[in-house]
């Protein structure tokens, strides 16, 4: 069963302010990924990024979060210029969901959180509120690499409501999350719109990332090409 | 939007590194009951190609011992169930860990592992060797330092080698020659104190050799991470 942490707060009006991207180039190892990317992050909004495998989302999504530095063009996130030192002082208000889970597989599913809510602060209840939020409260106790992916992906689920951020980006967030799990998706993207943050969701399923966002934008070979309001 | 949460200090994000390394490897084994064991093997093997010439023994027994500890605690700090993924780095940038405070939660995890192996090896090598313990505190201080800076030494050869396919291959060749002062710093301590020399020039090589390296690790871990 899923139990809210705490009563979420109205949703802050949409504005200007979390993550801007203005001709944002970007290689990876040698190759041109990203080329001249203009975007605006809004708070407040679920912005979704659609895009054929290879066409650079993934990459946009670590340069949202601070991960990646442009090669050329300029970008700010959560206040911070990319590429400069004050990116270390933000990363900790920018929650990557990423493809690939980052869990160690030789840790509990509730050590891997308690051990990064640790290392940034996150009350120990905090952590063990969000794994009960999504339903894994039982196998907390259960090795990471003894989990299957679903459940892998509750955790992250779970570690990034727990570390309640300003910015969540979601790499494919619907992979490996049975019909019952996806509703979390949604859960943990209007808490974080509804305390005044943004989420990033990249996938190429259109239409799971058309119910899931305001606005969605295409990416076509390392460039966005379209943006479009999803209706209400 | 959420206020962001203080964050520990550098110093308690390091322990709490450790202590997950430490965790990881309880449940791995790798260093204690894989490494160490394999360690004891190499020490049981020399006598058995020497054979039974008990002062020649007792007289290697002490290098051995160390040359054992060096080669062997390399593959406790680069033990797999140590090895970040990508997906884990990238993790721990986004919690604000900076590349120094990993490698150094890293280096702590090696060195309690090392010391770990040491104080398991360290019996086998006097039952087959025999060796002459007298002045024997002062291998104290030598395995604490042994431990230390081959802990940095194999932390910074990981922050060098990650990601690489060669990892395995590359952070010997690295950690080896570089720590040659600390091999033959903790083989000299017991001599020294044995024919009744001070042991202490010894230990300050050995703590001067930690002493660089640690500061060499504190000074290239941003940049490693930069070049990457």
């Amino acid at each position: 069963m899923l139990l809210p942490l705490h009563q979420p707060p109205a949703p802050a009006p949409r504005q200007a302010g979390v993550a801007r991207l203005d001709g944002v180039a970007v290689n990876v190892e040698r190759t041109p990924v990203l080329r001249g990317v203009d975007l605006t992050v809004l708070a407040g909004e679920v912005l979704g990024v659609i895009g054929a495998n290879g066409s650079g989302k993934s990459t946009l999504l670590r340069v949202l979060a601070t991960l990646l530095v442009p090669a050329s063009g300029t970008g700010h996130v959560l206040g911070a210029t990319l590429g400069t030192t004050a990116c270390s002082a933000v990363r900790s208000r920018v929650a990557l969901v990423g493809h690939t889970p980052a869990l160690y597989p030789h840790l509990t599913l509730a050590e891997n959180l308690h051990v990064v809510a640790r290392l940034t602060g996150v009350a120990a209840a905090t952590v063990d509120g969000a794994l009960e939020t999504v339903g894994l409260a039982g196998a907390a106790g259960r090795r990471a690499d003894r989990c299957s992916q679903g459940m892998q992906r509750r955790a992250e689920l779970a570690r990034a409501l727990a570390a309640a951020p300003s910015l969540l980006l979601l790499d494919e967030p619907h992979a490996g999350l049975d019909a019952d799990s996806r509703g979390l998706i949604d859960l943990v993207t209007d808490r974080v719109r509804r305390a005044g943050g943004a989420c990033v969701a990249v996938s190429h399923d259109r239409d799971r990332l058309h119910t899931l966002a305001d606005r969605v934008v295409e990416v076509v070979d390392g460039q966005v090409r379209a943006t479009r309001e999803v209706p209400a | 939007m959420t206020a962001p949460a203080a964050a520990p200090t550098p110093l308690r994000q390091c322990l709490e590194l450790a202590r997950k390394d430490l965790r990881a490897e309880a449940r791995a084994g790798e260093a204690l009951l894989v490494t160490a064991p394999f360690g004891a093997v190499a020490l049981l093997l020399v006598p058995l190609a020497v054979g039974t010439d008990t002062p020649l023994l007792r007289e290697l027994g002490p290098g051995l011992f160390w040359v054992v500890v060096l080669l062997f605690g390399v593959l406790v700090t680069l033990r797999a169930s140590a090895v970040d993924g990508p997906a884990q780095l990238e993790l721990l940038r986004l919690c604000g860990i900076t590349a120094t405070t990993r490698l150094f939660g890293r280096a702590l995890a090696n060195a309690a592992l090392l010391l770990g192996v040491q104080v398991l090896l360290a019996p086998v090598a006097v039952v087959l060797y025999d060796p002459d313990l007298s002045g024997w505190p002062w291998l104290l201080p030598a395995m604490l330092l042994v431990a230390v800076g081959l802990g940095v030494l194999g932390a910074l050869a990981d922050a060098v080698a990650q990601g690489l396919a060669e990892r395995t291959t590359l952070g010997p060749l690295l950690v080896a020659p570089l720590a040659v002062p600390l091999l033959l710093g903790a083989t000299q301590v017991l001599a020294a104190a044995r024919y009744d020399r001070g042991p202490w020039p010894w230990l300050l090589l050995m703590a001067t050799a930690v002493l660089v390296v640690t500061l060499a690790a504190a000074l290239c871990a941003a940049h490693l991470e930069e070049a990457r």
